[in-house]
């Protein structure tokens, strides 16, 4: 199967069909990534930019990883080493960085709709690495295959996501892909961490922790921002932790055999405690290996590739 | 290509149109006489007896000269989005004989000097220019203008628009200052710790967006207080750019109280919501952002029954440098001049059934009223200031053809219906 994208801006309207072959081709991937040499030639010849605007790890890492699994040439360009610092406009940036001759364009920006704007300026494929707080697909899609890893499916299930929902590209693009999946999702946070009217996306509220959790078959918990607090929208870190953190005497009471996500990086004993992120419910670092799968899967499908993989027998 | 500069006349007869003016009772066909900037003649007039220029107006309608009581026109100090020159073509191009310019140029028209050089810059231009003075000095928000002398120099209005009158002590000491030397305070009404910053409307749609939102309630407090200090002190405000149904609730209590409040909305909240922020376009950034369809349907009720006094462009030209960017980075605003009357038309008559007379109370009459600028009626002896439109003309908005300097619009390629054909003013002529 091939996937009908030819960017990957957003989960939001994104098929059940095409975000399937994407998980498909993943799981595909991470059998890839665990032969001795974890590495197929079938992007040989293209060439990606990594443009990071805001500081990232584990996702710039990730993507950098996947394509060098892919033998794709990589440039990395990240804003404090760039032209952004002298004021040069994002448009001007893509068109110079494009006029180099350029395959796939990854790219993190604070702005929400950038990558689709930068869509519309390049003649390269796109792919949405976070663009402030709308959307962060491949978050959405690695979270979704770590769930049907550990779960065996995603229809039907109760996946609630806790925290900061307002301020949260990590929230949207589960939302999004979740609902296209089947899955029923819930929400809990501060009601000032809650967007306006997120009802209508066909979410449930939960207004209380217990209810959420009691309900749950799986839980992604956000990352709370320091910066939050200080503009004035919970008092604490404490009381956060006592109104929403997600601790392992709270687990007991939870649905039996919930499991527990996050996409990084913790405060440990804010929103989640080391006994939940360590223990056996958790799947965290699964998602961090799946991360690495569903990149290699998103660049090898938007390139043209199918489902069931032409270049495998080549393998390295 | 028709040409853009407008035609000088001694004397002028406008053959076969129809006359449509509330203030002199009159629907009817009739020729009209211009001499110089007076009408000399109104009624059945014999052509061949006549020697000046005639234009024959058969199937157009007259109404008296419209006037946009809420433009920017961005001289001095961002002549690269418009001069005062461009703006006024565009509003002769738009329909308009009349505009009053908002005071947030850089610097700011805060001094009789700023008034002196606008009225130099205007002089001789089809269309009139009414400047508004800021309220406050550099629009800093602290200390009053000198209002007395802008007003005598030719200030219709005090506004700080761009931004709002914050501190409610000093609102009050400029509505009550105002009112004593005959003007009125227009206000941008936001509270902007509610704003917050925000790029578009707080809704369904900036839950999908991601985009810092600005609710309603930012604009709606700030319209409450304003309603507040002008029933407490007796003194008018009026309340600009309305885009929220909280605000119309509001303004149509304080009118039912008879308090001396009035209000604008613009054209583009009446066709557009912000579901078409989704997008990401940025022609359709603008502050007050555009709404829900909630506050569209209040906006037309509010026009309808008269809550809502005026229909102004709030033209806000900006170059591409400044909307082809990300969408948190453009800026505010979309240029409105030569789209405005058109969309009106389509919309109010065409859809929602507004008579003629009711236009011409929201474009031409009440602006007047509020500003103080005098009166047009089309009567023999009266000043010809004309607007002559085609109701049944279909046009397709073209933004290559605007005569603004700025093409910000996000109405490029709309279909409407009726516009205007020509503008008679200062001796001038502009037909199509």
């Amino acid at each position: 199967m091939k996937i009908t994208l030819t960017h990957l801006l957003g989960l939001e309207g994104v098929s059940k069909q095409d975000i399937t072959t994407i998980l498909d081709t993943a799981d595909t991937f991470k059998n890839v990534l665990k032969r001795p040499i974890p590495k197929v030639p079938t992007m040989k010849g293209k060439t990606i930019v990594n443009l990071f605007f805001e500081p990232s790890t584990r996702t710039r890492f990730s993507f950098e990883l996947a394509e060098k699994r892919l033998s794709a040439d990589t440039v990395n360009f990240s804003a404090s080493s760039s032209s952004v610092l002298k004021g040069e406009t994002l448009k001007d940036t893509i068109k110079n960085i494009e006029a180099m001759r350029i395959d796939f364009v990854v790219m993190r920006h604070g702005a929400p709709g950038s990558a689709k704007y930068l869509s519309e300026c390049v003649n390269a494929s796109v792919i949405n690495a976070g663009d402030g707080a709308h959307e962060h697909p491949t978050q959405g899609l690695l979270d979704m295959m770590t769930i049907r890893e550990k779960v065996g499916r995603i229809e039907g299930l109760n996946v609630t996501i806790i925290g900061d929902i307002k301020h949260s590209r990590v929230a949207r693009s589960n939302i999004h892909g979740l609902i296209s999946m089947g899955a029923h999702v819930g929400v809990c946070g501060p009601a000032t961490l809650l967007p306006r009217d997120i009802r209508e996306l066909g979410v449930t509220v939960y207004p209380s922790l217990e209810d959420a959790l009691a309900d749950s078959d799986v839980i992604n918990v956000l990352r709370i921002q320091l910066e939050r607090q200080k503009g004035g929208q919970f008092p604490s870190l404490r009381e956060y932790r006592t109104l929403f953190g997600i601790t392992g005497e709270r687990l007991q009471h939870a649905k039996k055999g919930i499991t527990v996500l996050h996409p990084g990086p913790m405060n440990r004993g804010v929103e989640i405690d080391s006994d939940v992120a360590d223990g056996n419910a958790s799947v965290i670092l699964d998602q961090v290996t799946n991360g690495l799968a569903v990149r290699m899967a998103v660049l090898y499908l938007l390139a043209g590739g199918r489902s069931k993989m032409e270049g495998d027998s080549n393998a390295q | 290509m028709p040409s853009n500069k407008p035609e000088f006349f001694e004397t002028l007869l406008l053959k076969g149109g129809t006359v449509v003016d509330p203030s002199s009772n009159r629907n009817e066909k009739a020729d009209i006489i211009v001499d110089g900037d007076t009408i000399r003649q109104v009624g059945t007039i014999d052509a061949s007896s006549f020697s000046g220029k005639v234009i024959d107006c058969t199937g157009k309608t007259i109404i008296p000269g419209l006037m946009d009581m809420h433009v920017h026109l961005r001289e001095p100090g961002e002549e690269h989005k418009e001069t005062v020159e461009s703006g006024l073509r565009a509003a002769m191009n738009g329909g308009f004989t009349a505009v009053c310019s908002m005071p947030n140029t850089k610097p700011a028209i805060d001094s009789l000097s700023q008034i002196e050089l606008l009225r130099k810059l205007s002089g001789g231009m089809l269309t009139d220019l009414h400047p508004i003075a800021a309220v406050t000095k550099g629009r800093e928000g602290k200390e009053l203008t000198e209002m007395g002398e802008l007003a005598a120099a030719g200030a219709v209005g005090f506004s700080d628009d761009g931004s709002p009158v914050l501190n409610s002590g000093l609102m009050r000491n400029a509505m009550e200052y105002a009112a004593m030397v005959g003007r009125c305070v227009i206000d941008h009404c936001e509270d902007p710790d509610l704003a917050g910053g925000g790029h578009m409307n707080e809704s369904l749609q900036s839950t999908y967006a991601g985009l810092k939102a600005i609710p309603s309630i930012s604009e709606a407090v700030q319209v409450a207080r304003d309603v507040l200090i002008s029933e407490y002190t007796g003194c008018p405000v009026h309340i600009a750019h309305v885009s929220t149904e909280e605000s119309v609730r509001i303004i149509r209590n304080a009118k039912a109280r008879k308090i001396a409040v009035t209000a604008e909305t613009c054209p583009h909240y009446l066709v557009l919501t912000d579901e078409a922020v989704r997008t990401y376009d940025t022609n359709y950034k603008m502050n007050p952002p555009l709404r829900s369809a909630k506050d569209q349907a209040a906006l037309i009720a509010g026009l309808k029954d008269g809550t809502i006094d005026v229909i102004a462009s709030d033209h806000a030209p900006h170059h591409a440098d400044d909307k082809d960017l990300e969408f948190s980075a453009a800026a505010f605003g979309i240029v409105g001049l030569e789209t405005s009357l058109g969309i009106v038309l389509t919309e109010l008559m065409g859809n929602h059934q507004f008579s003629l007379v009711q236009i011409i109370e929201l474009m031409s009459a009440n602006p007047r009223r509020i500003t103080r600028v005098p009166a047009i009626s089309i009567q023999q002896d009266q000043t010809a200031s004309l607007t002559i439109l085609d109701l049944g003309m279909k046009w397709t908005v073209d933004s290559a053809a605007f005569m603004s300097r700025s093409v910000n619009t996000p109405f490029n390629g709309r279909e409407l219906s009726g516009g205007a054909w020509g503008v008679v003013n200062n001796h001038q002529v502009f037909v199509k």
